[in-house]
């Protein structure tokens, strides 16, 4: 009996700790700087608190798709593109709203949105969000039927 | 524990629920260059199997794929399989470093826009295309699939003559 509930307490544990671990990655923003694709389309109809819309991700997936108004710097993940992130945002106030985004593969894989935001947050920025695309940005945003631009 | 669920889950690249069911259009053709010089026609590889394989050396489940690629085309190719690697790399270089890096053995092609359209939209990494022998698409798999799921839909093609 001990032995059935200390091997129950060791699989509960380790449960545990991949899930926190999952965690651990998919909180490295803030929860409350996370933004929906429901509450961006609502807030982009409205036409009120309009942010900069900043895709960070893959410039063949913007060609294709990408948020209408929003404009290509990245990618996020190489410093190349972080330093066209920086040389867009230099100028602004450092309270303006912005918008970050992806959606090349699955939150948790993404190597560009995380750097990106960490890049406006060192240079001082305080009102960023960044839209949370779980799986990809096709399946989370062009096929949930939002509006959609390609080309530059 | 239902966070850490869901955390758990979205923690691990492979969505059997998004790969679309199976399809039966003709496969759009596109003439693209190749990272080692040369062109490629997807129509000269009619009357075999295709996994046209959209990806990029960033993509993390890509990566992980790869090496499964590289198993099934050693596999099956003899038996009329041929994998096709589309990068959509902004440029070459990283893709040949990558190429060599994972002992590829399938030709990789550098992608465009119009080609990503030209498929329905390649929205997201990686998505594979598995195509007949007629040039007929067979299935779309979005995001990282079980090289299980792949090897039962290549023996299920590798079977039509």
């Amino acid at each position: 009996m001990r032995t059935a509930r200390r091997s129950a307490l060791l699989f509960l544990f380790a449960v545990c700790l991949i899930s926190t671990q999952a965690f651990a990655q998919w909180s490295s923003i803030a929860p409350g700087r996370l933004i929906s694709a429901e509450d961006l389309v609502k807030m982009l109809q409205s036409g009120k608190d309009k942010p900069l819309l900043l895709q960070v991700g893959s410039h063949m997936l913007f060609l294709q798709a990408h948020i209408p108004g929003s404009e290509y710097v990245g990618p996020g993940a190489s410093e190349a593109g972080l330093q066209q992130l920086r040389k867009r945002v230099e100028s602004l106030p450092r309270n303006k709203f912005i918008v970050l985004y992806c959606g090349c593969c699955p939150w948790n894989h993404c190597p560009n949105v995380k750097p990106a935001d960490d890049a406006l947050h060192a240079l001082g920025f305080t009102n960023v969000k960044v839209l949370y695309i779980a799986d990809n940005f096709g399946t989370n945003w062009v096929e949930k039927g939002y509006p959609t631009a390609k080309g530059e | 524990m239902g966070v850490g669920v869901y955390s758990y889950r979205h923690s691990q690249g492979s969505r059997p629920d998004l790969a679309t069911a199976k399809q039966h259009r003709p496969a759009p053709d596109f003439t693209l260059p190749l990272i080692d010089g040369g062109q490629l026609h997807l129509s000269s590889y009619r009357g075999k199997v295709v996994l046209l394989d959209f990806w990029a050396t960033w993509c993390v489940p890509c990566r992980e794929e790869t090496p499964h690629f590289v198993e099934l085309q050693q596999r099956y190719g003899g038996q009329g399989l041929q994998i096709i690697g589309v990068s959509m790399d902004d440029g070459t270089e990283p893709v040949r470093a990558f190429y060599q890096q994972f002992h590829m053995n399938y030709p990789v092609v550098m992608g465009t826009a119009d080609v990503g359209a030209a498929y329905g939209g390649v929205l997201g990494l990686p998505i594979a295309f598995l195509i007949d022998r007629e040039g007929h698409i067979y299935a779309k798999h979005i995001g990282a699939t079980d090289a299980a799921v792949f090897d039962k839909d290549i023996a299920t093609l590798l079977q039509t003559p």
